[in-house]
């Protein structure tokens, strides 16, 4: 499954470092981050549930840039 | 300017005033050392601030090497060397780049939405005989809306009364307007300009033509380029690597120098080390390339020409094989009388019988036979219609007997018929028995193909190929009006993918394959090639979601247009590649030596940047490429 999310974040660098931190978060299939659009495009795993997925790929983000929001 | 950006800008201007006056009265009277440090501190802290909080942070959660540790590093290394000045410069300029850099792509953000400003805000719908707005979104299928002149056509629907022109602009680049009648189909997204129009919706908001658009050009960019992945990866391993490097550079050369018996000279050496750190801020690269491509895809839609993703633009640019469909694509893919030989009545009355015995047919045949007629029809006139299946119709014209049909019908009733030179559908017409001649009837190549091959091969196409299932004669008639260089003819749709995939196996890797269609049944060819192209997609939703580029119009022009844009847009991206990687590593081996100091370094950060965006927002203006 995938969904979209809109971001909010300064810098292009800390768009990638934010996609990066999305990937590695369990649950996680893929994900990219588009600076220029402001949105985050994440593929889930099966069966998990997208909500939860989330909340911890905000903590993953936040911790590799203070500054970044995402709307979920 | 958004809210963060006014504050970015107050702080740098009063750090500016400060520093500007600490330095004037700094003319006039020595401070104490304590005291100018304390003055100096003021300044660099106000703009400075969050640059260190940030930085104090990444080292908390173990995400060190960004480019705020860099900049803390260097303007804390700087003020402790006792530079004051350059430490707040350096700092100063820092954030300026950062602001420009916020504003240029906020403004980008801004224009490329306002080039695709095509989202309706309301319908008009007539409730209780009064007009009154509603959401798009609430708008069921087979409402009736009106549109007032000035307003855009809010959701896909037909004409049930009205008349006007249509400015298509804002989808298809095309600026002449669109004629519209009753009946006629329209599209969500064109401006209505002359009448009012009554629409009878065919489809909901979500699936109308205009929100499909804007689904496509939001969600475009999303996948990266092969360059935008080697900038950010270049980033991620770069930044650790400069900062070793910039240790190094601080502490190898004086213990060499100690080890020699000479002078450490530590604090020359950790200048040239901080200034080493200032000029390797990755920033430049990392926003101009995904902006070069942002501005590119913007630019394109403009222009007509959507563009899935960066990546595709990429691939665009190192086409070298261009494959047609031929129906569709290089020619209208409508029938058309183009010739009537042979009579032995007046053409007019030839034509005459024929429309009228075809006139219960809807066989595109026959409908082109009825337009080039150009008479309303009284069916009254034609009776006793018989309908041979594949060959043709009998019927009684105004009591003659009258017989149109293809070689097999005239073979059938024993008549004797005339072949044709010329390439297209035959339709023998033959009355009370006897042959009377023939009408022809072709596809007509669309006005600008020939131009469009022509426009392609100057792009540096090595190999242009047609692919289709008509005829040979047909196809190769076509290929050499218009310079094509290979036809494959009588193809079924699933040879097409076998001939496309043969020739992929035959071009080298970084020679990238095209291929165009009119995206109705080709969607596996498109789906096979390197890129695919689809054209005239107004109102196809196939089209749009097998392509990987979509022609909103279906001028064969645009195919060399996209090409041209794409090269442009990837030389920009080069440009900046190079530019930026070139100008640092020149600037990192000056710092190393000694030559460079915390100036150049400046400019080599921050002045690199703006050049780099700047150079980026030129992908925008892809009109006259």
């Amino acid at each position: 499954m995938k969904k979209t999310y809109k971001i909010e974040v300064d810098c292009a660098n800390c768009a990638n470092k934010m996609e990066q931190a999305a990937k590695e978060t369990a649950g996680v299939k893929d994900a990219t981050v588009n600076f220029m659009t402001l949105k985050m495009i994440v593929e889930f795993e099966e069966g998990q549930e997208p909500k939860k997925v989330m909340e911890e790929v905000l903590k993953n983000c936040k911790k590799v840039e203070d500054d970044c929001e995402i709307f979920i | 300017m958004n809210k963060k950006q006014k504050k970015a800008l107050a702080q740098i201007l009063t750090s500016i005033v400060l520093i500007i006056v600490i330095s004037a009265v700094a003319h006039w009277i020595v401070f104490h050392p304590y005291l100018e440090f304390v003055l100096y501190m003021v300044p660099y802290l106000i703009v400075g601030y969050d640059i260190l909080r940030k930085a104090f942070k990444g080292i908390k959660n173990r995400q060190v090497f960004d480019e705020n540790f860099l900049m803390a590093v260097a303007t804390l290394g700087a003020i402790l060397l006792g530079d004051y000045k350059e430490g707040v410069a350096v700092m100063l300029f820092y954030q300026i780049g950062e602001l420009f850099q916020s504003y240029a792509v906020g403004k980008s953000r801004k224009n490329i939405s306002e080039l695709m400003d095509i989202r309706p805000d309301y319908a008009n719908v007539e409730r209780d005989g009064k007009l009154e707005k509603v959401d798009p979104d609430e708008v069921e299928v087979g409402t009736v809306i009106i549109v007032q002149p000035g307003e855009k056509i809010p959701i896909d629907g037909i004409i049930i009364e009205g008349e006007t022109a249509l400015n298509t602009s804002a989808l298809t680049g095309e600026s002449l307007p669109r004629e519209v009648k009753t009946e006629d189909e329209v599209i969500s997204g064109c401006i209505n300009m002359t009448g009012v129009i009554k629409i009878r919706t065919k489809k909901e908001f979500g699936e109308s033509t205009v929100s499909k658009i804007l689904d496509l050009v939001e969600n475009s960019s999303s996948k990266k380029s092969r360059s935008e992945n080697f900038i950010s990866k270049f980033a991620r391993y770069y930044t650790p690597i400069v900062c070793y490097g910039a240790l190094a550079l601080a502490f190898l050369p004086p213990l060499f120098n100690v080890i020699m018996g000479r002078n450490p000279a530590v604090g020359q050496w950790v200048y040239r080390a901080l200034t080493f750190l200032v000029i390797s801020c990755p920033c430049a690269l990392v926003i101009s390339i995904p902006l070069s491509f942002f501005a590119g895809i913007g630019g394109a839609s403009k222009e007509g020409v959507l563009v899935k993703g960066s990546n595709y633009l990429e691939t665009l640019s190192q086409a070298k094989y261009v494959v047609f469909d031929k129906t569709g694509t290089m020619t209208q893919g409508i029938f058309q009388v183009s010739g009537i030989h042979h009579s032995k009545l007046p053409d007019e009355k030839l034509l005459e019988y024929a429309a009228l015995a075809e006139c219960y047919s809807s066989h595109p045949i026959s409908k082109s036979l009825q337009k080039a007629y150009g008479r309303e029809i009284d069916k009254n006139r034609v009776q006793e219609v018989k309908e041979i299946s594949g060959n043709g119709v009998t019927a009684k014209v105004d009591g003659v007997n009258v017989a149109v049909g293809n070689d097999k019908l005239m073979k059938q009733l024993g008549l004797e018929y005339k072949e044709c030179h010329e390439v297209g559908t035959l339709v023998h017409v033959a009355v009370e028995g006897q042959y009377k001649g023939h009408i022809l009837i072709s596809d007509q190549l669309k006005p600008h193909a020939k131009e469009a091959i022509a426009a392609l091969k100057k792009t540096g196409i090595k190999k242009s190929v047609m692919l289709t299932g008509d005829s040979k004669l047909a196809a190769e008639k076509v290929a050499e009006e218009l310079g094509i260089h290979e036809v494959y003819s009588e193809l079924l749709p699933a040879d097409k993918v076998s001939k496309v995939e043969e020739l992929l196996g035959q071009k080298a890797e970084k020679e990238k394959l095209i291929f165009v269609g009119d995206g109705i049944n080709d969607a596996p060819v498109l789906s096979r090639a390197d890129v695919g192209i689809a054209m005239g997609a107004l109102g196809s939703d196939a089209a749009i979601e097998a392509a990987d580029v979509v022609l909103m119009d279906d001028d064969p022009l645009k195919i060399a247009k996209a090409i041209k844009i794409s090269k442009k847009c990837i030389r920009i991206v080069y440009e900046n590649i190079y530019f930026a990687i070139g100008v640092k590593i020149i600037c990192l081996i000056l710092g190393a030596v000694g030559i460079a100091n915390m100036w150049v370094a400046i400019f080599a950060d921050v002045g690199v940047m703006i050049l780099a965006v700047l150079n980026a927002i030129r992908a925008l203006f892809v009109k006259n490429v």
